[in-house]
């Protein structure tokens, strides 16, 4: 340690050194969490390419030659072009009155707003069959109106409503409690309505936010599968959305054609991945705290 | 006499700002609409079946053995979860190496990848004659159809959790702290057991809870690799599943109350970590 004290070495080396492991120690670790996360996480996402173009694309084009295919792609993008909507019109309200107002018991209701993402996806479906199945609390009323919720769209809706609850909420409320309501009161105390302020000054300053809250909202609706899974009752054609027919479709041990619709999901999860990244990585300061890295 | 207005008690505090009683409206409505009437109507369900009720289908040998195996595989599982994820937080925060951001995005996969298509991948992957499962099939070893494929999917779900919980403060530890250490004569590794690591441990603990509760609730990457042999490698959520489609409301109730029962606990004791940990270190 003496040549920490001597006047010719540079002082700042040693601790410098000692205050971070030696190259053979990182090259180790790199090489671990490297290996490690190519195995687990980027393996299963080659696999689903490589099982769907191992009959080559022919019999990858087939999967999509199926009608049963496109109805489910076309039931997937309804139920998103729904619950997405629906959960930013709640995530904008939601947020407006927690960040932009004092009042008792708001630890509470962000609390039961995020409980949907501590439930399990199969209890999520679930609940909705015990209000709307023909055994649960709500079904002789429903049958004896001729209203159908549970194996159709309604039902489905709900599930992906639920499980998708949270999103856009839990990325506007910290974004808008940081940013305060200093512009807003000054828009307004300027002569401008409640509704032009909302426009002209709150939505551009959550835009970034609101459409990183959107991409994640959208890929867990399109990609949701247990919750679906028990509501929608698996019909062909009718209530199978993308997930429920890849799992008909790999349980009738038609791989290829299993893995080639499940590669659509497979390419919406990169395209997520890649602009939520492009996202964090130029609009850091207008996204949630603690979201930039 | 004059009176003096005294100021209103009101709900909120109030503020030039608009808007509030539509916007609090809309969120209690959907709130209560969406998320807490049915959760209520399983609470309803759960305790028409009463306690005892409760007790004797946890106590169902097959229910018993799929609850034992969802939590005990889960717990292995965010274990392993929680070390690899503290590792990889570690490295991804702290070296500079080239692809680095590339590896950042790809800890979000499991987020972002649908249940099922992780589901078919793993088992395909794992499966006797799969390009994982083969060689480890040769060492004797396997994986799909046991309760190490569940634990393999437990692993893929978790991970991410595990990772972005420790993330943010591993990149927030002052390096003054750590060269202060090692001028005063500390090797690295004591640097990093006493100095470092101790205010990372409520993190790590929160990653492997967070972790842990989504493995015991999870379905879809689980039932493809699992096999779903009962008392092997069936798991609670689908027996859930199965009850659900016998029209066994009741069955099905009593085991989700089971298991949100020992969330809520998981959850507590997230809460309870991280207030203890505000009041020694000053941040969660």
């Amino acid at each position: 340690m003496s040549e920490i004290f001597s006047p010719i070495s540079v002082p700042a080396a040693k601790p410098a050194q000692a205050a971070s492991e030696g190259a053979a120690t990182r090259g180790v670790l790199i090489g671990i969490s490297v290996t490690f996360l190519a195995l687990f996480l980027v393996l299963p996402l080659f696999a689903v390419f490589t099982q769907a173009f191992s009959k080559g694309i022919g019999a990858f084009l087939d999967a999509f030659r199926e009608p049963d295919a496109w109805s489910a792609i076309r039931l997937t993008l309804t139920v998103a072009v729904i619950a997405v909507p629906f959960n930013v019109v709640f995530g904008l309200a939601a947020s407006w009155a927690i960040a932009k107002f004092e009042f008792p018991g708001k630890a509470l209701l962000i609390t039961l707003i995020d409980l949907p993402f501590s439930v399990s996806p199969v209890v999520s479906g679930m609940i909705y069959v015990l209000l709307f199945g023909s055994q649960g609390l709500f079904g002789s009323w429903l049958i004896d109106h001729g209203i159908q919720i549970l194996f159709a769209l309604p039902g489905i809706v709900l599930a992906t409503v639920f499980v998708t609850f949270p999103f856009v909420a839990r990325e506007l409320i910290p974004l808008m409690q940081e940013q305060g309501t200093a512009e807003e009161e000054a828009a307004l105390t300027l002569g401008a309505s409640g509704l032009h302020v909302f426009r002209t000054v709150t939505l551009p300053n959550i835009r970034w936010g609101l459409l990183y809250s959107v991409l994640l909202c959208n890929a867990r609706a399109m990609g949701e599968f247990g919750a679906v899974s028990v509501v929608s009752g698996h019909i062909r054609g009718l209530t199978n959305t993308i997930p429920l027919h890849v799992e008909i479709l790999y349980n009738e041990y038609n791989f290829v054609a299993s893995f080639a619709v499940a590669s659509l999901l497979a390419v919406l999860a990169l395209i997520t991945l890649v602009l939520k990244s492009f996202l964090e990585w130029r609009f850091a300061g207008e996204l949630a705290h603690g979201r930039a890295h | 006499m004059v009176e003096t207005p005294r100021p209103r008690r009101t709900f909120r505090r109030p503020s030039v700002i608009p808007g509030f009683g539509i916007s609090f409206g809309y969120t209690l409505t959907c709130l209560g609409l969406i998320v807490l009437l049915p959760l209520a109507g399983l609470v309803v369900k759960a305790s028409g079946l009463g306690l005892s009720g409760i007790w004797d289908v946890a106590t169902d040998p097959r229910v018993a053995s799929a609850l034992r195996i969802s939590f005990g595989v889960s717990a292995i599982a965010a274990l392993v979860a929680s070390t690899f994820g503290f590792l990889v937080a570690w490295v991804l925060t702290r070296y500079r190496f080239p692809g680095r951001k590339l590896v950042d995005a790809a800890v979000d996969l499991p987020f972002a990848l649908p249940t099922a298509v992780a589901g078919i991948a793993l088992a395909s992957l794992y499966a006797p004659d799969g390009l994982v499962g083969a060689p480890l099939a040769r060492l004797g070893i396997q994986v799909a159809y046991t309760p190490i494929g569940i634990f393999i999917a437990m692993v893929f779900i978790g991970l991410p959790f595990a990772v972005r919980t420790v993330q943010p403060l591993i990149a927030e530890i002052d390096k003054e702290i750590e060269e202060a250490s090692a001028t005063l004569g500390a090797t690295r590794i004591a640097t990093l057991t006493k100095v470092v690591l101790p205010p990372l441990i409520p993190a790590v603990l929160t990653g492997f809870a967070l972790a842990f509760a989504r493995g015991v609730g999870e379905y879809g990457s689980i039932i493809f690799i699992a096999g779903n042999l009962p008392y092997v490698s069936e798991i609670a959520p689908l027996l859930i599943v199965i009850k659900l489609s016998e029209f066994d409301y009741g069955g099905a109730a009593a085991i989700a109350t089971i298991m949100l029962g020992i969330s809520f606990l998981t959850l507590l004791a997230i809460n309870l970590i991280q207030a203890w940990s505000r009041r020694r270190f000053g941040y969660v």
